[in-house]
C-alpha cells in the first residue's frame, strides 16, 4: 500500500483464461499496455471487457494467466493492497458520506496523517473542478460532478494505474464529449496508464491511444483507431469499428473489385469510397447501375442505401449547399474505388 | 347485458374526474373511522387522559410525581429500559453474523437460516418461558449437567437475566430478517470501490457496509426494543414482577382500575413506543440510500475458507439449538409426567393432551371464535381502506390507513386497561350485556391490534391488480360494487388469504390484551389457558399440551399462507409468459 510511484507503469495480461462455471468469458489472453498510455477495451456488451477492467482491479481470479505490473506477477494480490485506481461505472460514491470524506477514504485507509489527508483532498478536488463541493452530499450533485467526485477519490491515493468502467456512459450526450475531453487532458497532465472500457466506438476513437476490440472472451485486434479502422483484422473488426461494405468471395462483384484474391473470404470497402452519378466516371472506380431503396440525411453528408448487383451497398456522399442529391426510389450509376477495396481473412 | 346500459351513471370512470366520489364510499370510509376511533383511538386517549388529570378533569402531573417517588416504579423503570436494552445488544450478537453469512457466502445452510428465522416467531415468548426455566433453570436440565460435570452452573434464568435470555431467543429475527434485506440492497460496487482504495475485512465492514446497511438494522433493532419494553406474558410467567407491563397489569388488577400509576405506566410505554417508530422513520427518511445505486448488483456469494466455515456452521448449529430448545423443550414437558430435578422427564405420557382436549375445549374453541371472527373483520377492513386509499378520492382517506397502522405502536397492556377503564359500564345494545363481560369484547381488541398485519396484506396485494383489469371489467358493464366483488377481490385473494391467516394466528398467540380482558374461566382462549396452567407446577403439563396444539396450529397457518402466496406468484408469473 505505497502511494504515488512517480513512474508510469507497463500493464501486461499474460495467457489470461477466465470461467465462470460453465461459460468462458476471457479466453487465453495477451494485452501489453505501454506506460503511461490511454488504452481503451472496446467490444459489445457481454463481450467480457469489464471482466478483464476487474481482473485488474483483483475482483476476478483467473483460471489460467495473470496480470503483471511492470513484470511483476500481482494476481495474488488482493483488491486492497494493489494500488490500482478503479473509477465505477455507477460510480459508487458511499451515500453516508460527503464529498470530502468519499475523496478522504482512500488516504485514511493508508494511515496517512489527517493535515495532509486534508491538503490531499483538497488538491484533487481542485483537479476535477469541485473544490466548493467538499461538505456536500453525494446524492444533492449532478450526474457530471458526482463523476468527478468518482475520479478524484481514485486519483487521490495516486494509483499506479487508473481503471475507468464505462466512465461516460451514464452522462447525456453534449457532458460526455465534453468529459471526454476533459478526461483526456487529465490523463495527458498526470502521465499515468490508463485503462478504460467502452462499447462506443467512437470513444475509444477519439480519446484512447490504442484500441483492444474484443468479442466473445478473445481480444480480436489491438491497434490505434487509423489501424483498426483502415486494417481490421477480421470481420468482426471491420463491421464494429465504422461502417463497412463487405462483399463475400465467390460475388461477382468480388471478382470483379479484386484482381488477386489469395485466400480471402471478403471484400471490404467503406461506404465514403462509393460514388453516385448520373452516369459512369472515373474509370479508376467500378461501375455499376444501382436503385436508391433509403436515404437518411445527416447533415455532412447523406446515407444511401443501395440496391445493386443484387446486394444492399452503403454510401455516404458529402452534402453540398444547394444539391438535394438523389431522390428515394431515384436509379443512379454507382462507382467502388478500387484502391479504397480490402480483403478480409486473406 | 342491457341492465347496466339502461344506466349508464352507474358506471363511473375510476380515476378520471379527481375530487369525485359516490355517497356510497364515504359511508363505508365513515363507518371504518367510527370503529376505529371507537375501540382504538378512544380507549388510548382514555389511558392518557386519566394518567394526567385530577379526577375533578384539572391536568395536572401529580401522577407522574407520585410514580417517581415510589423505589419499586424507579426500579421497575430503569429494569424495562435494561431488558430491552440487553436483549437489542444480544439479538444484534446472534442476528449481524447471521445476516452477514447468509448474504455474502455460498453455502448449503440457507436453509437453515431461514429455519432460524422463522421458528422462533410461531411460538410466543411467554409460552416458551416455562420450557427454558426446566432447561436452563437454577435445577435444569442443563445446569444439572454442568453441575454434574465441571462442578458449576450458569444462573442465566435468574431473574431480569431470564427474562433478556427468552426474549432475545424470540426476537432476534426481526433484525436477522431487517438486516439481511438491507445487506442484499447493497450495491456490490460500493464495497469493491471500497476495496479498490485500501480498504477491507473490519475496515470494510465498520466503514462502508455497516453504515449502508444501518437502516435495516435500526428498523429491526428498534421493533425489539418496542417489545421487550412493552411485553407482560413473559416476566410474568419467570415471576419477575419489577418490570413496567408486569406493574401496569398488578396495580390495575390488584389496587383497581382507578388507580392513577397504572395509567402513568401505559402513558410511558405509548410514548417509549411512538417515540422508537417516529425515530427510526425519521432516521430512514434522513437518507436516500437507494438513490444513487444505478444499476445496482448484489455482491456476488464468496465461498467459505475450511476454518470459515467450521465458524459458520458452528454458529448456526449453536444458535439453532438455542432457538429449538423451548420448541423441544415444551414437547417434552406435554409428554411428561413430572419433570422435576432430572435432565429429561422420567415418565412419558400422553395424559396432559386428555386433559387439556377433556377441560380445554371450550379455549380451543374460543379461540377459534375470537380470532376467526377477528381475522375475518381485518380483512374486510383492510379490503376497503386498501380499496378508499387506492383506488378512490374521498376525502381524508389516508386517515383511515394511518389510523389503522397506529395500533403497531400500541402496546397491548395498554389497549387492555384502556378497554377495561373506558367500557366498563358499556352494555351491549338490545341485550343489556355488559361489553367487558361478553366474549365480543376478545373479538373487538384482537381486530384492533392485528388489523396493520391484515392491511399491509391487502394493500400490497391491490396494488397488484392491474387498474386496466378493473376499467376492463367497468367497460363490460360492470358496476364499481360488482367490478370490486367479481374481479378485485377474486384478483386479491392470495394477499387477503395470507392477511386472514397472520391476523388470525398472531391473535391466537396475543397474551398481554387476553390476561387483562378475561374475566371469568369460560370466556378464555387458549393463550390464556396456557399462562393460567403454567402459574402452577401440577399445570405445567397440560399447559404444555396447550401449547404444543397452539404452535401446530400456528406453524400450519404459517405454513399454509406462505404456500398460498408463493403459488399465487407462481399463477402470475405464468400469466405474465403469455402475452
Amino acid at each position: 500500500m505505497t502511494t504515488g510511484t512517480g513512474a508510469p507503469v507497463r500493464v501486461e495480461a499474460r495467457g489470461v483464461t477466465l470461467a465462470f462455471g460453465a461459460s468462458t468469458v476471457l479466453r487465453d489472453i495477451h494485452v501489453r499496455i505501454e506506460p503511461g498510455e490511454f488504452f481503451a477495451l472496446l467490444g459489445p456488451s457481454g463481450c467480457g471487457k469489464s471482466t478483464l477492467l476487474r481482473l485488474i482491479a483483483g475482483f476476478n481470479r483467473a483460471q489460467r494467466g495473470g496480470i503483471f505490473l511492470d513484470g511483476v506477477d500481482i494476481s495474488a494480490v488482493p483488491p486492497w493492497e494493489r494500488n490500482v485506481g478503479m473509477v465505477f461505472q455507477s460510480y459508487a460514491l458511499w451515500p453516508h458520506m460527503s464529498v470530502a470524506e468519499n475523496v478522504a477514504f482512500g488516504l485514511e485507509e493508508r494511515r496517512l496523517p489527517r493535515q495532509r489527508v486534508r491538503a490531499r483532498v483538497a488538491e484533487v478536488l481542485e483537479l476535477v473542478g469541485l473544490a466548493e463541493f467538499g461538505g456536500r452530499r453525494p446524492g444533492q450533485l449532478s450526474g457530471g460532478q458526482q463523476q468527478r467526485v468518482a475520479l478524484a477519490r481514485t486519483l487521490a491515493i495516486e494509483p499506479r494505474v487508473l481503471l475507468l468502467d464505462e466512465p461516460l456512459s451514464n452522462l447525456d450526450a453534449r457532458l460526455r464529449h465534453h468529459m471526454r475531453r476533459e478526461l483526456l487532458a487529465m490523463q495527458r497532465k498526470l502521465g499515468i496508464t490508463t485503462i478504460f472500457v467502452t462499447h462506443d466506438q467512437e470513444e475509444a476513437m477519439t480519446t484512447a491511444d490504442r484500441i483492444a476490440v474484443m468479442d466473445q472472451g478473445v481480444v480480436q485486434q489491438v491497434g490505434s483507431a487509423l489501424e483498426l479502422y483502415d486494417a481490421p483484422a477480421s470481420r468482426f473488426v471491420a463491421e464494429f469499428v465504422g461502417t463497412i461494405n463487405l462483399v463475400p468471395a465467390g460475388d461477382p462483384l468480388f471478382a470483379a473489385l479484386v484482381a488477386e484474391p489469395g485466400g480471402a473470404t471478403h471484400a471490404a470497402f467503406r461506404p465514403h469510397s462509393v460514388l453516385l452519378a448520373q452516369r459512369p466516371g472515373d474509370p479508376a472506380h467500378h461501375w455499376m447501375p444501382a436503385r436508391v431503396a433509403e436515404r437518411e440525411f445527416l447533415g455532412e453528408f447523406i446515407r444511401y442505401r443501395l440496391e445493386a448487383a443484387g446486394r444492399e451497398l452503403i454510401a455516404d456522399l458529402p452534402h453540398a449547399l444547394g444539391s438535394a442529391g438523389f431522390a428515394q426510389g431515384a436509379g443512379a450509376s454507382l462507382g467502388i474505388d478500387r484502391t479504397q477495396v480490402r480483403l478480409l481473412g486473406a | 347485458m342491457s341492465a347496466p346500459l339502461a344506466a349508464p351513471g352507474a358506471v363511473a370512470p375510476l380515476n378520471a374526474e379527481a375530487g369525485r366520489w359516490s355517497a356510497g364510499q364515504a359511508a363505508v370510509a365513515l363507518a371504518i373511522a367510527a370503529f376505529l376511533l371507537a375501540f382504538l383511538i378512544w380507549p388510548v386517549l382514555t389511558v392518557i387522559r386519566v394518567a394526567v388529570t385530577e379526577p375533578d378533569g384539572s391536568l395536572t402531573l401529580s401522577h407522574f410525581g407520585s410514580f417517581f417517588q415510589l423505589s419499586l416504579m424507579r426500579e421497575s423503570f430503569a429494569n424495562s429500559l435494561y431488558v430491552a436494552g440487553m436483549t437489542v445488544v444480544l439479538a444484534t450478537l446472534i442476528a449481524v453474523p447471521l445476516a452477514y453469512i447468509t448474504v455474502r457466502f455460498r453455502f448449503r445452510g440457507a436453509i437453515l437460516i431461514q429455519t432460524l428465522g422463522v421458528l422462533p416467531l410461531i411460538m410466543p415468548a411467554f409460552m416458551g418461558a416455562a420450557a427454558m426455566q426446566l432447561l436452563f433453570g437454577r435445577s435444569g436440565s442443563v445446569n444439572q449437567l454442568l453441575g454434574q460435570w465441571f462442578g458449576f452452573t450458569l444462573p442465566i434464568m435468574e431473574g431480569l437475566k431470564g427474562v433478556i435470555f427468552v426474549e432475545t431467543l424470540h426476537y432476534f429475527p426481526f433484525i436477522l430478517l431487517n438486516l439481511s434485506a438491507a445487506l442484499a440492497n447493497i450495491d456490490s460496487a460500493m464495497e469493491e470501490s471500497a476495496q479498490n482504495l485500501g480498504a477491507s475485512g473490519w475496515r470494510l465492514f465498520r466503514r462502508i457496509v455497516f453504515p449502508l446497511a444501518l437502516p435495516g438494522y435500526v428498523a429491526g433493532a428498534s421493533l425489539v426494543f418496542i417489545k421487550v419494553f412493552d411485553d407482560l406474558g413473559t416476566p410474568l410467567v419467570l415471576n419477575v414482577t419489577n418490570m413496567l407491563a408486569p406493574q401496569a397489569y398488578l396495580r390495575v388488577t390488584s389496587i383497581g382500575i382507578e388507580d392513577p400509576i397504572g395509567y402513568v405506566i401505559c402513558f410511558i410505554l405509548v410514548g417509549f413506543s411512538i417515540a422508537a417508530m417516529a425515530g427510526s422513520a425519521a432516521f430512514l427518511r434522513g437518507r436516500d440510500f437507494a438513490t444513487l445505486q444505478r444499476g445496482a448488483a448484489a455482491a456476488p456469494r464468496r465461498d467459505l475458507r475450511p476454518w470459515q466455515a467450521v465458524l459458520a456452521y458452528g454458529w448456526i448449529v449453536g444458535v439453532l439449538l438455542l432457538v429449538l430448545s423451548p420448541h423441544l423443550g415444551i414437547l417434552m414437558l406435554s409428554l411428561s409426567k413430572v419433570w422435576s430435578f432430572t435432565l429429561v422427564p422420567e415418565i412419558w405420557t400422553l395424559d396432559n393432551y386428555s386433559v387439556v382436549f377433556r377441560d380445554s375445549t371450550r379455549m380451543i374453541t374460543n379461540t377459534f371464535l375470537y380470532c376467526g371472527l377477528a381475522a375475518l373483520l381485518d380483512v374486510v377492513i383492510g379490503t376497503a381502506i386498501a380499496y378508499l386509499v387506492l383506488r378512490t378520492r374521498v376525502p381524508g382517506r389516508q386517515w383511515l390507513d394511518h389510523m389503522a397502522t397506529v395500533a403497531l405502536a400500541m402496546p397491548g397492556v395498554v389497549l387492555g386497561i384502556g378497554y377495561l377503564r373506558t367500557f366498563r359500564d358499556t352494555e351491549i345494545p338490545f341485550t343489556g350485556e355488559a361489553l367487558l363481560g361478553s366474549w365480543l369484547i376478545f373479538v373487538l381488541a384482537y381486530t384492533v391490534r392485528r388489523l396493520p398485519y391484515a392491511l399491509r396484506s391487502c394493500n400490497a396485494a391491490l396494488q397488484q391488480v392491474h387498474l386496466s383489469l378493473e376499467e376492463a371489467a367497468q367497460n363490460l358493464g360492470a358496476s364499481r360494487a360488482r367490478t370490486i366483488w367479481r374481479v378485485v377481490v377474486p384478483l386479491m385473494a392470495g394477499g387477503i388469504l395470507a392477511g386472514f391467516v397472520t391476523s388470525f394466528i398472531t391473535a391466537a398467540v396475543e397474551i398481554s390484551e387476553t390476561i387483562l380482558l378475561t374475566s371469568r374461566e369460560s370466556l378464555a382462549p387458549m393463550s390464556y389457558g396456557i399462562y393460567l396452567y403454567m402459574q402452577s407446577i401440577a399445570g405445567r403439563g397440560p399447559g404444555a399440551a396447550l401449547g404444543v396444539v397452539a404452535i401446530v396450529m400456528v406453524a400450519l397457518g404459517t405454513y399454509l399462507s406462505h404456500r398460498f402466496v408463493a403459488a399465487r406468484h407462481a399463477q402470475q408469473f405464468m400469466k405474465g409468459q403469455r402475452p
